[in-house]
C-alpha cells in the first residue's frame, strides 16, 4: 500500500498544481525525484511533525491541497493539536496519509504503533477516515481526496486482504445472511475465514468516517450486529449506537485493545494477543451470538 | 488608536501582553503592509499570522483603525454576539489570517502559507509573524526556526521581547534564531521598526522588538 501511495501521488503532483507533499523524513527517499521535479510543491520537513502540520496548514490556507505523510503514531498522535487547530480550527483541509497502523511495525514497540488514531480523529469536526483493505483500493481514495479541499485521513497498512473490493465506500454485504458482522478494512479477510460456515450476514468498508449510518440500520438482522476494527476496540460504538438507537439491538465490538501487549514479534501475533485472528474472532463471535 | 484600544473590554485582563504589540502592529498596518479591506482576499496580499493571540486588544484596535473592522465591534470583547473573543478567530474577523491563542502555532503556519506564496508565483508577498518571548518557550517552534533557516525562506518573524518568559532565554532570542538575519529593535521606536520591518532578504528574518 505504501508503494501504491507513493506512486499515486507523484502522479497527482505531476497532474495537479495545486497538489503539494510534506514529509518528515519518512518515506522521503521514495520521493527524490517527485522533489527534484517539483521543488516548490514537495518538501521534507526532517523530523518535525508537528512543523509538517502547520506546513500543511499554512499551505491551505494559501488554495493549495497538501499531503502529508508519516508513521501514524507520529502523523496524528504526535501532531494531533496542530491537526485540531493548524488544519481543524483554519477551516482547512490536508490530507494524512500513514502507515503503520495499529501494530505493522511489531518488533519495533509501542512507539511505533498508533492504535487510538482513528478514535483521536473522532474527537475532531469533518474527517472522513478511509481504511483500505487492499492496495488497488487506495488510488481512488488519493485521487477523489485532490478534488476538494476537506480533511481527509488514509490510513494504510501492511495488513491486507486477498482481494480489493470495488466501491467499498459504503458499507455492502458480501455474504447475506443472519447478524450483521461489520470487517473495516483489512479485517476482511480474517472475519471472512472467522464466520465461514455461521449464518451471518458479513459487509465491508473502507470508510468508516463518515460511518454509513444508513447501510447499517438496513442490513441489520435479527437486532445483532459485530463490529470489527483494525484500530482500538469500540472506536466506532457511539457512533453504531446513535446510528442504531430505537432498534434493539446487541452489539458486540471487537478491535485492538487497550492494553499494551509489551510483546515483539510480527503482526500476526499482535491480531492473535489482540484477538483478530480468525481463531480469535470466531471464538468472540461465536461467543457473543451463542 | 488610544482611545479605539480603550474601548476594549476585557483589555484590563491581558493588558501588559496587549500594549506590548500595539506600536509594531501599527507600524505593520501603517507603513509595511500591503493589504487593505479592500485586497483583505487577495491572493497576492501580504500576509500577517498573529502567533501570539494573546491579548488581542491591539491587533483588534488597528484592525479598526484601518477599516478592516467597525469601531462598534471593540465595545463588547468576548461576549455572546462579538466576534471578537479573547484570542482571534480568523473566520470571524476580516484581515485575521490565522485563528490562534495556544501558543507555539503562528510559526509553523507562517512557513506553510509563504511556501504555498511561492509555490502560486506570489514571489513578491511577504509573510510576516509575530510572537511573544514567553511563546518561544514551545518546542514547536523551535521545529519552525530551524528548517526556515535551512530553506533560506524568506519570512519575518518579530518576536516581541518583554522578558516574560519564566526561565528566560540565556543568551537573548537571536541565540534561538541559528543562520536567521536578525535587527534587534526598541519596541516603541517607529522608524526603527519600520527599517527593520521592510529590510528584504534571501534568508529569515527576526525583529526583537525589545521593551
Amino acid at each position: 500500500m505504501r508503494q501504491t501511495f507513493i506512486d499515486t501521488t507523484k502522479e497527482l503532483l505531476d497532474a495537479d498544481p495545486r497538489t503539494a507533499l510534506v514529509v518528515a523524513d519518512i518515506s522521503a527517499a521514495s520521493f527524490r525525484d517527485a522533489q527534484r521535479r517539483h521543488p516548490d510543491r514537495v518538501f521534507n520537513v526532517g523530523i518535525r511533525e508537528q512543523l509538517m502540520a502547520g506546513v500543511g496548514g499554512g499551505l491551505a490556507l494559501t488554495g493549495m491541497r497538501p499531503y502529508l505523510h508519516s508513521y501514524a503514531p507520529f502523523l496524528i498522535d504526535r501532531a494531533y493539536e496542530q491537526i485540531k487547530l493548524d488544519l481543524g480550527h483554519q477551516d482547512v483541509g490536508a490530507v494524512l496519509v500513514s502507515i503503520g497502523g495499529s501494530y505493522d511495525a511489531a518488533a519495533e514497540g509501542y512507539t511505533h504503533q498508533s492504535p487510538g488514531d482513528v478514535a483521536l480523529l473522532d474527537t475532531l469536526d469533518g474527517w472522513t477516515v478511509h481504511v483500505p483493505g487492499h492496495r488497488d483500493e487506495v488510488p481512488a481514495m488519493l485521487r477523489d481526496a485532490a478534488r476538494h479541499d476537506d480533511r481527509v485521513y488514509v490510513r494504510l497498512s501492511e495488513q491486507e486482504n486477498s482481494r480489493a473490493q470495488p466501491d467499498g465506500g459504503g458499507l455492502r454485504a458480501l455474504r447475506h445472511g443472519g447478524p450483521l458482522v461489520v470487517a473495516v478494512g483489512p479485517m476482511l479477510d480474517p472475519v471472512l475465514e472467522a464466520t465461514r460456515g455461521l449464518d451471518v450476514t458479513v459487509a465491508y468498508t473502507n470508510t468508516p468516517r463518515p460511518l454509513d449510518t444508513g447501510g447499517l440500520r438496513s442490513l441489520m438482522r435479527a437486532g445483532e450486529l459485530v463490529v470489527v476494527e483494525p484500530y482500538l476496540k469500540g472506536t466506532s460504538a457511539g457512533l453504531v449506537s446513535e446510528a442504531l438507537s430505537g432498534l434493539p439491538h446487541r452489539a458486540l465490538h471487537l478491535g485492538v485493545g487497550r492494553a499494551e501487549v509489551r510483546r515483539y514479534g510480527s503482526m500476526r501475533d499482535h491480531a492473535r494477543a489482540h484477538g483478530l485472528d480468525p481463531a480469535g474472532l470466531r471464538r468472540s463471535i461465536s461467543e457473543f451470538l451463542g | 488608536m488610544h482611545a479605539l484600544l480603550s474601548r476594549v473590554t476585557g483589555d484590563a485582563k491581558h493588558a501588559p501582553s496587549a500594549h506590548s504589540t500595539l506600536d509594531v502592529l501599527w507600524i505593520l498596518y501603517d507603513r509595511v503592509l500591503r493589504v487593505t479591506p479592500g485586497t483583505a482576499d487577495d491572493p497576492a496580499r501580504d500576509r500577517f499570522l498573529l502567533s501570539k493571540g494573546h491579548g488581542p486588544a491591539a491587533y483588534y484596535a488597528v484592525l479598526a483603525a484601518k477599516g478592516f473592522i467597525p469601531a462598534e465591534w471593540l465595545d463588547d470583547m468576548g461576549g455572546w454576539d462579538s466576534p471578537l473573543g479573547h484570542h482571534p478567530d480568523r473566520l470571524l474577523i476580516p484581515g485575521v489570517e490565522v485563528g490562534t491563542g495556544s501558543l507555539g502555532h503562528g510559526l509553523g503556519l507562517a512557513v506553510g502559507t509563504a511556501l504555498g506564496l511561492r509555490a502560486q508565483g506570489h514571489l513578491d508577498t511577504r509573510t510576516f509573524v509575530l510572537l511573544g518571548d514567553a511563546e518561544l518557550d514551545e518546542g514547536s517552534n523551535h521545529e519552525a526556526i530551524a528548517y526556515a533557516a535551512a530553506i533560506r525562506l524568506p519570512i519575518t518573524a518579530i518576536v516581541i521581547d518583554n522578558r516574560s518568559a519564566t526561565h528566560g532565554w540565556p543568551g537573548g532570542i537571536p541565540a534561538r534564531f541559528p543562520d536567521w538575519g536578525v535587527s534587534v529593535v526598541g519596541g516603541r521606536d517607529h522608524d526603527e521598526i519600520e527599517r527593520a520591518l521592510r529590510a528584504v532578504g534571501d534568508r529569515p528574518h527576526l525583529v526583537v522588538a525589545a521593551l
